[in-house]
């Protein structure tokens, strides 16, 4: 018989936990939400692939894509995605102070600076996108 | 185990960088791509303009960056909401597999469709 082997492994309490256990409180939702931020991350990824594919095809093609952005139901669950983006980036600057410390000539630079650059930085990110679209 | 390298750091490096990313850019691209035009705010960017945009090489790189990485954002970050919140610890090795195996398998057809 194997040593290790013990025919009457003790058994140990574990307290069961149930599967939505994080919509027992707001700052668990929130997290769990967060968390399904990244599944509007991957879709706007995606789209942005779809809509290549669209202009690639030809006109008529990217004809049928516009209008298929513009209809009701696809107008609403973009609002959507976009709350759901904005989410993902207010959480994700608002997590950079915490996950790293910066330091500047031996004193370390406060966080709200850090958030401040964090900030400058979407804010520059859209203003590239918003020149290069649009320009 | 110190046979094994962890792959942590390295996926770990992957999710945060497709974090940042998306968090910069995505929301002034949905605006301005999907949402301001369609409930008619402005005009929609021409086409051509967009076609000249994604087949520039910078154009071409960002979209090669941006979408491989924001898939893998998703698929870490996914991999364990569906650990943690639904925990499926005993399912761990399929949902690594099938969500860094979908996110592969995208980015590879971003890449065949970005610099075709």
């Amino acid at each position: 018989m194997n040593p290790a082997y013990r025919r009457y492994h003790p058994k140990w309490h574990r307290a069961g936990m149930p599967i939505f256990w994080w919509l027992r409180s707001l700052p668990y939702a929130r997290f769990i939400a967060r968390e399904l931020t990244s599944m509007l991350v991957a879709y706007a990824a995606v789209l942005l692939l779809v809509q290549v594919r669209a202009l690639d095809a030809g006109p008529e093609s990217y004809a049928r894509f516009t209008a298929w952005l513009g209809s009701t139901p696809v107008v609403v669950w973009h609002l959507a995605v976009l709350a759901g983006l904005l989410f993902h980036t207010l959480t994700w600057l608002h997590l950079a102070p915490r996950a790293m410390v910066v330091r500047l000539g031996g004193r370390r630079v406060p966080d709200a600076m850090v958030l401040l650059g964090q900030y400058a930085a979407w804010a520059g990110a859209s203003a590239l996108v918003a020149w290069v679209l649009l320009a | 185990m110190t046979r094994r390298r962890s792959q942590e750091p390295g996926l770990w490096l992957l999710f945060s960088a497709g974090g940042t990313l998306g968090a910069v850019f995505l929301p002034a691209l949905v605006v301005l791509l999907w949402v301001a035009p369609a409930l008619g705010w402005m005009a929609p960017p021409s086409p051509e303009r967009l076609a000249a945009v994604a087949g520039g090489i910078p154009g071409r790189l960002f979209l090669s960056a941006l979408i491989p990485l924001a898939l893998y954002h998703w698929a870490h970050r996914f991999r364990y909401t569906l650990y943690d919140g639904l925990q499926l610890y005993h399912l761990n090795q399929l949902i690594a597999v099938l969500t860094y195996g979908v996110a592969t398998v995208l980015s590879v057809g971003a890449g065949i469709l970005v610099w075709r």
